[in-house]
């Protein structure tokens, strides 16, 4: 009788694999949100030590046009003036999305409404093979085409914000599709049949139907865009000269935030004010992809609104 | 204009920018194979490179990719099986499950440079790897995670609960329902993203530099013991790889054959990865047909 007593009070085996596989699962979970936490804390308290262990004024760095840590600038201060790679960053990313925009949607557009059936034999398993291709062979053929032609047809060096330009609408011009494709998909049948029974042709009703009704879907695709263009580091920083000043116009040798990382982490030593100030500008990279992370998440929510309205 | 001709008008203004985007990714696909394709040869991709002087090969450098790409998935896989598990099968539909996925989305999109210099800070200062494939599989693993994970969680999500309710019927635990119905199940579209990350991690450079180094040392490949530094197994060791390599024979410029070299491994980089975009949607296919005997 005891033992069946004693059997009955205690835990069963399974339920022992039980509460062991649900503690290893989650410790698995908890140590990805580690990782995160671990990410913020290392390269804030890296790039924090610029203000406040070596004092420069947080407007200062944001607002400088000099660039050269360790050396002293024209006001006295150390030039840590990080405004030539935040113009440099900024630009490229918002020319890459205003060239790439229309294309995206006008193929994504084509893809799901002209053509379904070509969109999904060859276009859709070629932009989703392009989304693969790695960074620096886009830097590689930036190199070899995109700088010579810009050399030859718009004169300079060829480096400089608009071969990053380019580079970069190639570069997020896959994503921004396919995304901006599954957005259109999502797009209910009965509103195209419903205007096109309205008499509308094909194109008022995916210009006044379709595409309004995916326009979240299609921001949140844009913004993607952006955000991948905006950390980009070796494609941008093989074609746009890499040079810290504040470009002067579009074929200028300029920089952005990713690039000067790329070149300068390694050949500076850990904690001097040259390092810091780099990873003041890493912190930069993250606090905006951040930022279009909120951005994406807001239009998401604006966008489930509008659909249960 | 009619709404008629404007409906033409704009189909053809559609037909040309699909077109013309067409093109664009056909050139660029083209020129990648058509520049490099002719550079590949046997002694291109086993000897080892030559940084002054041109005819070096990629041997090291494809070896590295291999090896890290190895170490990363062994890595990264438990790891992400693991979260995906806890995310789909235990956790609740509350606000601290939402802030979960909020930071995995987060560490999703977070620029790769940004990840490699963490791995810099944290493990090759911080733990003292050094410029080493460990250092490096570990800063892989971190860029991989989130992706793996939302892969393996959608792929559990798509199995039906009938079937977890047939294993608590059987009286299975949740876990064991877990481990032996739903995984199982879910087996073909896990492989399929994990093949997929492959191919990602495959190209992955900027995470690398400043973590797996970008020097590629020689190698002894007849010392497989993975203690010793010249050993090709060694975890200690700086180990370049072929999207590293291609950087940095690019950005430095001394090597006279630079862009031959570059052409080459960037073909190579290109086959890998359609390889492992064919390699994951035939595996899922063939694994599926396996495991439902259809």
């Amino acid at each position: 009788m005891d033992k069946i007593r004693a059997s009955l009070l205690k835990k069963s085996v399974a339920s022992k694999i039980e509460r062991r596989g649900k503690i290893i699962s989650l410790s698995c979970l908890a140590l990805i949100i580690l990782v995160v936490f671990l990410i913020f804390y290392f390269v804030a308290s890296r790039g924090l030590a610029t203000f406040f262990s070596n004092h420069i004024n947080l407007w200062s760095f944001l607002s400088g046009t000099q660039w050269n840590p360790g050396t002293v600038g024209t006001n006295g201060q150390p030039a840590v003036g990080a405004l030539p790679m935040i113009v440099g960053s900024f630009l490229i990313t918002i020319f890459s999305a205003i060239v790439a925009t229309p294309f995206a949607i006008g193929t994504a557009v084509f893809m799901t409404e002209i053509s379904p059936r070509r969109g999904a034999k060859i276009l859709r398993p070629v932009t989703e093979l392009l989304v693969g291709i790695p960074s620096v062979v886009y830097g590689f053929i930036g190199l070899q085409v995109v700088v010579p032609f810009v050399r030859s047809t718009f004169g300079g060096s060829g480096y400089g914000i608009l071969s990053g330009t380019f580079v970069l609408f190639v570069m997020i011009l896959p994503t921004v599709t396919s995304m901006s494709a599954d957005a259109l998909n999502a797009v209910p049948r009965y509103y195209r049949e419903a205007s096109l029974a309205l008499g509308a042709t094909r194109w008022q009703t995916i210009y006044k139907v379709v595409l309004r009704a995916a326009i979240p879907g299609m921001l949140t695709a844009i913004v993607f865009g952006m955000a991948r263009a905006f950390g980009e580091a070796l494609a941008v920083q093989m074609v746009i000269g890499n040079a810290t000043l504040l470009p002067q116009n579009l074929v200028s040798p300029a920089s952005t935030l990713t690039s000067i990382l790329t070149m300068g982490i390694g050949n500076t030593v850990m904690g001097s004010l040259q390092n810091n100030a780099l990873w003041s500008l890493a912190m930069i990279l993250l606090l905006m992809s951040l930022f279009f992370n909120l951005v994406i998440r807001y239009i998401g929510r604006k966008g489930k609104l509008n659909h249960e309205r | 204009m009619n709404a008629k001709r404007i409906d033409k008008v704009a189909t053809g203004i559609l037909y040309a920018i699909a077109g013309f985007v067409v093109i664009i990714l056909i050139a660029l696909l083209g020129y990648i194979l058509v520049q490099g394709v002719p550079e590949i040869s046997w002694h291109f991709l086993t000897s080892p490179a030559l940084a002054f002087e041109a005819g070096g090969g990629i041997g090291i450098q494809l070896f590295n990719s291999f090896y890290l790409l190895l170490l990363a998935l062994l890595i990264s896989l438990p790891i992400s099986l693991g979260a995906g598990i806890y995310l789909n099968e235990y956790a609740g539909q509350n606000t601290i499950t939402g802030l979960i996925r909020t930071t995995i989305e987060i560490l999703s999109s977070l620029p790769s440079v940004v990840v490699g210099l963490f791995g810099y800070l944290f493990f090759v200062v911080q733990f003292k790897l050094g410029f080493s494939i460990l250092s490096g599989a570990f800063a892989l693993t971190v860029f991989n995670l989130p992706i793996l994970t939302r892969s393996i969680e959608e792929a559990l999500a798509n199995i039906s609960d009938s079937q977890r309710e047939a294993g608590y019927a059987l009286g299975l635990s949740r876990w064991e329902t877990v481990t032996k119905i739903v995984v199982p199940a879910a087996l073909p579209s896990i492989i399929t993203g994990v093949v997929l990350s492959a191919g990602r991690i495959f190209g992955e450079a900027a995470a690398l530099i400043y973590t797996a180094g970008q020097s590629a040392p020689a190698l002894d490949f007849s010392n497989w013991n993975p203690f010793d530094i010249s050993s090709p197994l060694s975890p200690l060791r700086p180990a370049e790889t072929l999207a590293v390599h291609i950087w940095k024979i690019n950005s430095e410029g001394i090597m006279p054959d630079a862009k031959a070299v570059s052409a080459g491994a960037s073909a190579v980089l290109i086959i890998a990865v359609l390889l492992f975009n064919f390699l994951a949607r035939w595996l899922g296919k063939r694994l599926y047909k396996h495991l439902t005997a259809e």
